[in-house]
């Protein structure tokens, strides 16, 4: 399970370095969102797949998941959904203010 | 007692919460803003002579003993960076009733000030690997709002790159964070680094500690500095004076913590990258000082020359280095705030950035210029001002351990800022008085003033260094051994 999860959370990183590697300022947008999801899986990989018990002392849980794990992705999903809402929102407050959406034109100041 | 620890965090993040009710009540604002600073400056003060008497602070959230709550701890080195970041929060802030204009000050320009001090007080406080980044992302996240605040377009361009560049890094963060925690199974710093000296720094965990160089060296600009010129010249005068002095002088100081607290015994290896890396932070922001014409341009590079200078404390690693880069980081915290802060007027005053369209504002603005003068030398680290002692220390830190190199490169940077700072004076200050009276830009009194509290700042800390150096001592000796900040932590 670890390995096939490892692998996924690779697959998603290779993913979100082509989309932020592209032009397209909603791509870019994507890549850091998949990126994100990539990190979440792989925390959860590094908490380990070890059971279903409930993770109580006292209860007889025998084999169970780290909780931990589970707890920072929680608290990174939160993060990162805001920050992709206020990213969004900028590139369209930019689209409208200036019609670029192509971050080649983006580049330093004039006179340079 | 101890709880006193999460106030500087806990009452702006709980102020700006509040504030968002009184959007329209700007002199409420911003009466609420400056008070809190002052009460958090006191507390800060309280702290620092709670800790001389104590010893390091330490605090678990929720009653959790230590490994599995979330504690804050407050030793010297972080109380310190917190004080100065009140004391600039301060000065940022009536710079910014004076200049930043009605309409940005409606658009909750106080309560993202204050969200954004939260984080950089919190993640000074920390002492939880998570919490850190989870700090790092409030101050950040109210950075991006403050950044973009007022959206004009030059803003939107500018924070386009600087939001992709942080989310990234954030999420190499958590990558850091991720593999850390699945080779030591813990967060807390202090535990972290318990865990590490008995299993010995493994080759993984090695590389794990570069991956954190690299998080925080984009955070703090060492190096990976490319996005940080042109971002930090787009916003407010007010506000690209708060992200100077403080943004990258958190990263900074999660590069100290982690470097001294956690991965401290492959110092072959990383220090010696650090080591490089402050060279050629150095040697970039000294050519980006010398090569712009645009006086943003050239004040951010010297922000990166400063980064590069404290770094070489880091790497050499040892006491004297230590307290003088403490005294160092606490300079330029208050000098780059006056640094920008000038510069910005000077840019509101002339109309334009251009070094070569100016000249001859010593005749109109005599007090701008002196001023002017005055953070050069002291940027440049002519003694009694306050950039002298820590030179001095870090220069016999590199000096102690042998490194000529960082020793020669560091004091060659000093000779490079103030040529590019004299620059600025001269064509700026000197010459021929080409702005006539008709187009004189109206020059307040409340420009000068934040200014004025800042050059008493460098003139106190360089006579006063005395009066501090219990403080600075004791942070250094913390720095140096991590079990004094372990025990603390975990064995009350």
């Amino acid at each position: 399970m670890e390995t096939i999860m490892i692998i996924v959370a690779g697959v998603l990183v290779t993913v979100a370095t082509y989309l932020l590697l592209s032009k397209n300022m909603i791509q870019v947008i994507l890549g850091t969102a998949v990126l994100t999801h990539a990190v979440h899986l792989l925390l959860m990989t590094m908490g380990g797949f070890k059971g279903e018990d409930v993770p109580i002392i006292g209860e007889g849980a025998a084999e169970f998941a780290d909780p931990i794990p589970q707890a920072l992705i929680l608290t990174s999903i939160v993060i990162s959904f805001a920050v992709t809402a206020f990213f969004l929102v900028l590139a369209y407050q930019m689209y409208q203010k200036t019609g670029i959406e192509d971050l080649d034109r983006l580049r330093g100041f004039r006179h340079e | 007692m101890n709880n006193i620890i999460v106030l500087p965090m806990v009452l702006p993040l709980l102020l700006g919460a509040l504030l968002v009710f009184f959007q329209q009540k700007i002199v409420f604002q911003r009466m609420a803003t400056i008070a809190l600073f002052l009460v958090n400056t006191g507390i800060s003060i309280l702290i620092l002579q709670l800790i001389q008497k104590e010893g390091i602070i330490s605090l678990d959230f929720g009653g959790w003993a230590a490994p599995f709550g979330i504690s804050f701890v407050a030793d010297s080195f972080s109380m310190l960076l917190v004080l100065t970041a009140n004391i600039i929060s301060i000065v940022c802030l009536l710079y910014a009733m004076g200049s930043i204009g009605p309409k940005r000050e409606r658009l909750y320009f106080y309560p993202f000030t204050m969200m954004m001090i939260a984080g950089v007080n919190g993640s000074f406080l920390t002492g939880d690997i998570f919490n850190l980044f989870v700090t790092f992302e409030v101050m950040l996240l109210a950075s991006y709002a403050l950044i973009t605040l007022g959206a004009t377009k030059k803003q939107l361009k500018a924070s386009m790159m600087y939001i992709a560049i942080n989310v990234v890094s954030s999420s190499l963060f958590l990558i850091a964070i991720a593999f850390l925690y699945g080779m030591v199974g813990t967060l807390n710093m202090a535990d972290i680094s318990q865990k590490i000296t008995e299993t010995g720094q493994t080759p993984l965990l090695t590389v794990i500690s570069l991956l954190f160089l690299m998080v925080f060296s984009i955070k703090s600009g060492l190096m990976l500095y490319q996005w940080l010129p042109h971002s930090y010249s787009a916003p407010p005068t007010a506000i690209a004076a708060l992200f100077g002095a403080l943004l990258t002088k958190v990263g900074i100081y999660a590069l100290f913590r982690t470097f001294t607290l956690l991965f401290y015994h492959e110092q072959q290896i990383t220090h010696t990258v650090i080591g490089i890396m402050a060279v050629l932070t150095l040697a970039g922001g000294c050519i980006g000082a010398i090569a712009y014409t645009d006086i943003r341009q050239i004040v951010a590079y010297n922000l990166i020359i400063a980064v590069g200078f404290i770094l070489i404390a880091l790497a050499v690693m040892n006491i004297p280095a230590f307290e003088g880069a403490i005294y160092y980081l606490i300079h330029d915290m208050l000098m780059k705030a006056l640094l920008f802060i000038l510069a910005g007027t000077i840019v509101y005053l002339t109309k334009t950035a251009k070094l070569d369209e100016m000249s001859g504002l010593i005749r109109n603005y005599p007090l701008l210029g002196w001023m002017f003068f005055i953070v050069v030398l002291s940027l440049t680290g002519i003694p009694p001002l306050s950039g002298f002692i820590g030179k001095v220390l870090i220069g016999e830190g590199a000096i102690a351990s042998g490194s000529y190199v960082l020793l020669g490169v560091g004091f060659f940077s000093s000779l490079i800022v103030l040529y590019s700072l004299l620059r600025i004076f001269m064509s700026c200050f000197w010459g021929e008085t080409i702005i006539s009276t008709e187009e004189k830009r109206p020059f307040r009194k409340s420009f000068l003033f934040p200014g004025a509290i800042l050059v008493g700042c460098t003139f106190l800390l360089g006579f006063g260094a005395e009066a501090i150096a219990p403080h600075v001592q004791h942070a250094a000796q913390t720095l140096m051994d991590p079990n004094m900040y372990i025990e603390a932590v975990l064995e009350k």
